[in-house]
């Protein structure tokens, strides 16, 4: 039986100082912004030693989030399988429905304490976005979340709330309308009012120390996983899954486990129409490594270098690129990417709804639909984790479309 | 007086021509946009004129091509400006040999400062291919001296701490006397073109007194895109450039 001693190998300390994981990674941004990076770089090396601000942070995520989340063993789905037991980490249950209020409230904390009054950030499924204006709308900050018009029209719901709480929805319309140009649009606002203005990155992406801090930020996942393991099956998990558009529930789920080398860690990208179309958003299966907001990591580009419009059912996963450090561990192999197609990704939500009263994010349900292929090959005495990162009510426009059809 | 157009916008067959009618309106220096989809750093006309070069299949290549037939009939100072993705997906040190070989002279690449790709500034100075930096308003003195260390054929020296395009009224003139003088005292290795939202003479004037040259880009493009649909295009945008360097006669500032 497993416990959880301390990690038998030590990993390399990742990111080194300039940013990187092995060549990944970087800092890859016009000039105008590296003063700015520098500040944030200093300004997040302080907090993380810093007694009042980690404490502050601790009691938001508890009184404020609702943390801890539950690890919550589904018995039906398990049953369903027959194989390994099941527990999902029930991060659809903090506030406001998604694991990036974590984040979110990190950031937000940091940008007090550097005296920004500006808010920017940018959303895909509206999770970020709405985690965002959460938490401005707690400290009395004003906000701008840049979001893909396409996005605006399959996540209306999220666009509704952000509103409510106070925030402006600017609508992106260039591309593909959708996460990535988002993207384009906060970094190009961040680089006219730098001065003022905190970039809130709600995934594992852009310039250092953006993925570290993002990293850092939702560590809290697995860290509490670890623990809740321990407490409820007396050991470590044999398998973990994590759904990966830009990666920031994986790794923050993965990495506090990633020196328990015993313990199999399982990304799931989106396959969209399959990734052997041109309709996927499979990174990290499909993609090759190159430059994109910042930092060099796996992408979607044509032979030319140019980027691919990236396609899933799922706008949070519905991305052209992927957090440096997830690259990494995919060269390195400790975590293993693999995908799931729409449709499977439906079914997912349709399994996890019906066997356990559970209605999960079409994004975390592409780790739900995963289970079809990893189950049979686990023993009953095994347990798997699932990182359910957010809740299905935003997508349900987009879910009953899928359902109805025969 | 630095002009910079993006490779095969308005459409790539009229490049060369535009670049050759450009040097005898004036330029002293093309810069030649490289065109990416995704172009973080600029403001709507680039975007716009990124996207229609690609829509038109303009890559590396076809730029290459473009740069080796200017060479046929120019000396012109000719320096590529565009994001490190393209480059990188062609090779870096295929991209520094065949640039050197077409007879390009600098590059510019925006979303790579001094000292974040170690590598990029080893192949140009291996290909005699000058590196440009950018400094900008929130720049440090210390930096400043790095990225004049760094540059070799001139100092990029960003007008406003914003994305590229013309900009409305004197907001341009505003913000940088005093940030001039910084440069001017740590950049000395290097002649100073300052750039960013210069729409005509005036603006160029106003700004560039104490620097040793201009850039204008955004403003020529929306200028190609006002006049294209003419068939004397190219020699309309030629006025324009004239007007750019040398002023308009009539006094006025505005040259459309």
């Amino acid at each position: 039986m497993k416990t959880a001693k301390s990690p038998e190998v030590a990993s390399a300390e990742t990111p080194d100082k300039r940013g990187f994981y092995g060549k990944f990674g970087g800092r890859y941004v016009p000039e105008i912004l590296l003063p700015a990076l520098d500040d944030l770089n200093a300004a997040f090396a302080d907090v993380r030693n810093d007694a009042s601000f980690q404490q502050q942070y601790q009691t938001l995520l508890k009184e404020y989030v609702g943390r801890e989340t539950p690890l919550t063993y589904a018995g039906r789905l398990t049953g369903h399988f027959g194989k390994a037991r099941i527990y999902l980490k029930r991060e659809d249950l903090c506030h406001t429905g998604a694991h990036k209020i974590n984040n979110a409230i990190g950031q937000v904390l940091l940008a007090r304490k550097m005296g920004k009054t500006r808010i920017i950030a940018e959303t895909g499924a509206g999770q970020h976005g709405v985690a965002t204006a959460t938490v401005c709308a707690h400290f009395g900050m004003s906000c701008i979340i840049y979001m893909g018009s396409e996005d605006i029209s399959r996540q209306k719901l999220n666009v509704d709330r952000m509103r409510l709480l106070g925030a402006e929805v600017r609508p992106v319309e260039s591309g593909a309308k959708t996460l990535s140009n988002a993207i384009n649009e906060a970094i190009r606002d961040w680089v006219s009012n730098v001065d003022d203005t905190f970039y809130i990155i709600g995934s594992a992406v852009g310039p250092h120390p953006y993925p570290l801090m993002v990293r850092e930020f939702q560590s809290v996942i697995g860290t509490e996983t670890i623990d809740q393991s321990l407490e409820q099956e007396g050991r470590l998990p044999d398998y973990v899954l994590a759904c990966v558009g830009g990666g920031s529930n994986a790794i923050g789920m993965f990495y506090p486990m990633l020196d328990y080398q015993d313990i199999r860690l399982y990304g799931i990208e989106a396959a969209g129409e399959g990734v052997q179309t041109s309709r996927h958003a499979a990174t990290l299966t499909g993609g090759h490594p190159g430059i994109l907001h910042g930092s060099l990591s796996y992408l979607l580009q044509t032979e030319h270098g140019q980027i691919a419009e990236a396609h899933s059912v799922s706008a949070g996963l519905d991305y052209p690129g992927v957090g440096p450090e997830h690259s990494f561990l995919r060269d390195t192999g400790r975590v293993t990417y693999t995908s799931v197609t729409d449709d499977q990704a439906i079914e997912g939500v349709r399994l996890l709804s019906s066997k356990e009263g559970i209605i999960p994010a079409l994004e975390t349900a592409h780790a739900i639909a995963y289970l079809h292929e990893l189950m049979p090959r686990t023993r009953s005495d095994e347990f798997v984790v699932i990182n359910c990162s957010g809740r299905g009510d935003k997508d349900m426009e987009t879910i009953a479309k899928f359902i109805k059809q025969p | 007086m630095s002009l910079f157009i993006t490779a095969g916008y308005p459409d790539p067959g009229s490049t060369v021509e535009l670049v050759e009618e450009l040097e005898a309106s004036g330029a002293d220096i093309i810069e030649l946009g490289m065109p990416f989809s995704d172009p973080l750093a600029d403001g709507p006309t680039i975007q716009y004129a990124s996207k229609v070069a690609l829509d038109q299949g303009v890559n590396i290549d076809s730029i290459f091509e473009m740069v080796r037939a200017i060479r046929n009939r120019s000396e012109i100072p000719i320096v590529l400006m565009g994001y490190i993705n393209p480059v990188l997906q062609y090779g870096l040190q295929a991209f520094f040999l065949k640039a050197s070989s077409v007879g390009v002279d600098g590059i510019i690449l925006p979303d790579v400062p001094p000292g974040e790709f170690p590598e990029v500034e080893a192949l140009c100075s291996d290909y005699d291919i000058a590196p440009v930096f950018l400094v900008a308003p929130n720049t440090s003195e210390e930096r400043m001296r790095i990225v004049d260390q760094a540059s070799r054929g001139f100092v990029y020296c960003v007008s406003v701490t914003g994305v590229t395009g013309a900009r409305e009224g004197s907001e341009v003139s505003l913000s940088v006397g005093k940030f001039i003088d910084k440069v001017r005292k740590n950049v000395t290795q290097n002649p100073i073109l300052i750039g960013f939202g210069i729409r005509n003479h005036q603006d160029a004037m106003a700004i560039s007194g104490k620097v040793d040259g201009f850039i204008v880009g955004s403003a020529l493009i929306d200028h190609i895109r006002m006049v294209y649909s003419r068939p004397d295009w190219i020699r309309r945008t030629g006025t324009f450039v004239r007007h750019l360097k040398y002023g308009v006669k009539t006094g006025s500032d505005k040259s459309e």
